[in-house]
């Protein structure tokens, strides 16, 4: 403890011993976390997926065998493996219903899915933990507060809220990732505040604050980094969670400017068409929604039950 | 306990306060609100004549004191379209809805409680690998496509069940008609069960975990292995000690599933032209109908407030521990 005040008054809290034994502890413990990946299978094809995936978005112009909007309505609907009249490719997963390629299509709509996921988490992330650790930290009335709040947005059905704010607003990218963060926050909130609580009574942080480092030195250094484990595992459900409800919102007419293609608004097309049995423009956006977000709960799951190994085999 | 249903009230009238106020300041996001109730080819005497007509040329607060009083005399304006009060929309297709609704609860709590037990009886099992594969499958797909393949597959290609329409049972039960209810019933379930699955199946996959790991942790305690040990059948261990108790925190969830589900409605509705508040949602959203858009959320988050005030009432009463702390 004296030592740890030492270091600190010499005004660098991160060299504290506690820090330290953390920094020395990371390596063996992402080589023990990748050896576990391995071990497990399930959670290592679940992280093969999602990396394909964001390949597949990062790179879809060069990936997608045509312009998913280009239009040939003469061949308009048809099934998979099909040529293309054009001579460029086949239309591997078929046509829809204006002629347009159904894989070209599902690529481009990666784009959407995985960058409204990530970004509707990570801002609803950045202000749920911001708030989180404002509340637990500040305690007191300014906690009060943040958790009334935080009370009310759960207490009624969000994507309520979603819909009828994005009606107003008008679709598009930045309503759609504003809103979907908003959803966010309050989790993080919580889980920042307990874990910021928790922290705020050991030692280390009292010695800190007691030798006058600032709150917002003691918040960064000292409690962010050791509350961040149970962040991540939330996050990798919640960017799933996001994902269901952006193809939602998709469907729904609600997501971004129709002419941009998304696995939700994919669906909503593929509902005219359904009782034609074109059923190849409904399974395979179904299918891409479906595996992505199986994905990120399979790596979810694992993740939290690396962490917390009691839970393991739950 | 008194202490206690008394802070409950008031945390839910805070709650209404807060949903009154966002479903207020949602309407004004976008600026003036006037432009979202006139045609976009409205000319500027046209917008000014309905901004004054619907008071958004008040102050803030007066327009907000209107609206509450508004909404505590059920008067949420008027739909656009139809030119009818949306409360009376929302409400005429309310019994659609609940319909369905109470078909998915019953779907996803009744089926999740044998599943769960099983899987945590049977643990480790292929039985239980297979159970929780379905689980994760089930929170893993969007609830509209399980929807659209159920047409496709059971619907289209079956045709063993309809695939869009709704016989009621609530409506005349409301009107007294004992007898049109009990006949519709057969063939109101036929219609109910694959919109019914589809808002259902990812709170089956949910709770059917939820039950599985409760059941295990109960499974573990030392009264059960007593009551093992002391030579107790199989069943009456499982049913009287694990079970009944692992069932707490899977009551506590109900109240939310019911408001979970009521946001599933609009899109399965919509997958089965079901004719309840969803669908009239989805009509509204196309053909920016503010006011029955503002209308069903409202409504729907009172419904779901005062449903999760009963149901922390009722859990009061089955567990003891809540009245005393």
């Amino acid at each position: 403890m004296i030592e740890q005040a030492k270091t600190t008054q010499s005004g660098a809290l991160t060299a504290t011993p506690a820090d330290q034994g953390i920094t020395r502890k990371q390596p063996s413990m992402w080589r023990s976390a990748s050896a576990s990946l391995v071990r497990a299978r399930w959670p290592l094809l679940a992280v093969i997926c999602l990396v394909t995936l964001v390949i597949v978005a990062l790179f879809a112009p060069q990936i997608a065998p045509a312009d998913p909007n280009r239009q040939h309505l003469i061949q308009r609907l048809q099934p998979p493996l099909s040529p293309n009249e054009q001579g460029e490719s086949m239309y591997w997963l078929g046509s829809d219903g204006l002629g347009r390629d159904v894989l070209s299509r599902l690529i481009y709509g990666a784009r959407v899915s995985l960058a409204v996921g990530v970004a509707a988490v990570a801002i609803g992330g950045l202000i749920g933990v911001f708030l989180g650790v404002v509340a637990g930290y500040a305690g007191g009335r300014t906690d009060d507060v943040i958790m009334r709040l935080a009370d009310i947005q759960l207490a009624f059905p969000f994507i309520l809220l979603a819909i009828m704010v994005l009606v107003v607003l008008g679709a598009g990218f930045l309503n759609l990732v504003i809103v979907l963060a908003i959803g966010q926050w309050v989790t993080y909130a919580r889980i920042a505040r307990g874990e910021t609580i928790a922290q705020k009574r050991k030692d280390y942080i009292e010695s800190a604050r007691a030798i006058g480092v600032h709150g917002s030195r003691i918040v960064r250094r000292g409690i962010l980094p050791n509350i961040l484990a149970p962040l991540i595992v939330i996050a990798s459900f919640n960017v799933a969670g996001v994902i269901l409800s952006e193809a939602a919102l998709s469907f729904l007419g609600l997501g971004v400017p129709p002419e941009v293609p998304t696995w939700g608004g994919m669906l909503a097309e593929s509902r005219d068409q359904l009782l034609g049995g074109y059923w190849w423009l409904a399974v395979f956006p179904g299918v891409a929604i479906m595996i992505t977000v199986l994905s990120l709960n399979i790596l979810g799951d694992w993740m939290r039950d690396f962490l917390d190994p009691r839970l393991r085999g739950r | 306990m008194t202490t206690y249903l008394v802070r409950r009230l008031l945390q839910t009238i805070v709650v209404i306060f807060g949903v009154t106020i966002l479903s207020f300041f949602a309407l004004h996001l976008a600026g003036d609100p006037t432009y979202l109730y006139v045609s976009e080819r409205a000319t500027d005497e046209e917008v000014a004549e309905t901004r004054a007509k619907l008071g958004f040329d008040k102050p803030l607060h007066e327009q907000y004191f209107s609206y509450v009083v508004g909404l505590a005399t059920l008067d949420l304006g008027n739909s656009l379209r139809s030119r009818t009060p949306a409360f009376e929309l929302v409400m005429e297709r309310m019994p659609a809805t609940l319909e369905l609704t109470i078909f998915a609860i019953l779907f996803a709590t009744l089926l999740a409680i044998p599943i769960g037990i099983l899987s945590a009886t049977r643990r480790g099992t292929p039985l239980d690998g297979g159970i929780m594969l379905f689980a994760m499958f089930g929170q893993s797909m969007p609830s509209f496509w399980l929807g659209i393949m159920l047409i496709l597959v059971v619907g289209l290609w079956l045709r063993w069940l309809p695939i869009s329409g709704q016989v009621p049972i609530i409506q005349p039960l409301l009107d007294g008609d004992f007898q049109t209810a009990i006949t519709n019933f057969p063939d109101a379930i036929r219609h109910l069960i694959l919109p019914g699955i589809t808002l259902g199946v990812f709170s089956l996959a949910r709770n059917a975990r939820l039950v599985r790991s409760s059941m295990l942790e109960v499974l573990n305690q030392d009264y059960v292995t007593t009551a093992k040990a002391k030579g107790l059948a199989r069943h009456t261990v499982i049913m009287r000690h694990a079970f009944r108790n692992s069932l707490i925190p899977f009551v506590t969830i109900i109240g939310l599933e019911f408001g979970f589900l009521l946001s599933g409605v609009v899109v399965t509705e919509t997958v089965f032209s079901w004719p309840g508040v969803g669908r009239l949602v989805f009509n509204a959203i196309n053909q920016r109908d503010i006011p029955v858009v503002q209308a069903a959320v409202v409504m729907f988050s009172l419904l779901f407030v005062l449903l999760n005030l009963i149901v922390d009432v009722v859990y009061t009463r089955l567990d003891p521990r809540i009245r005393l702390s």
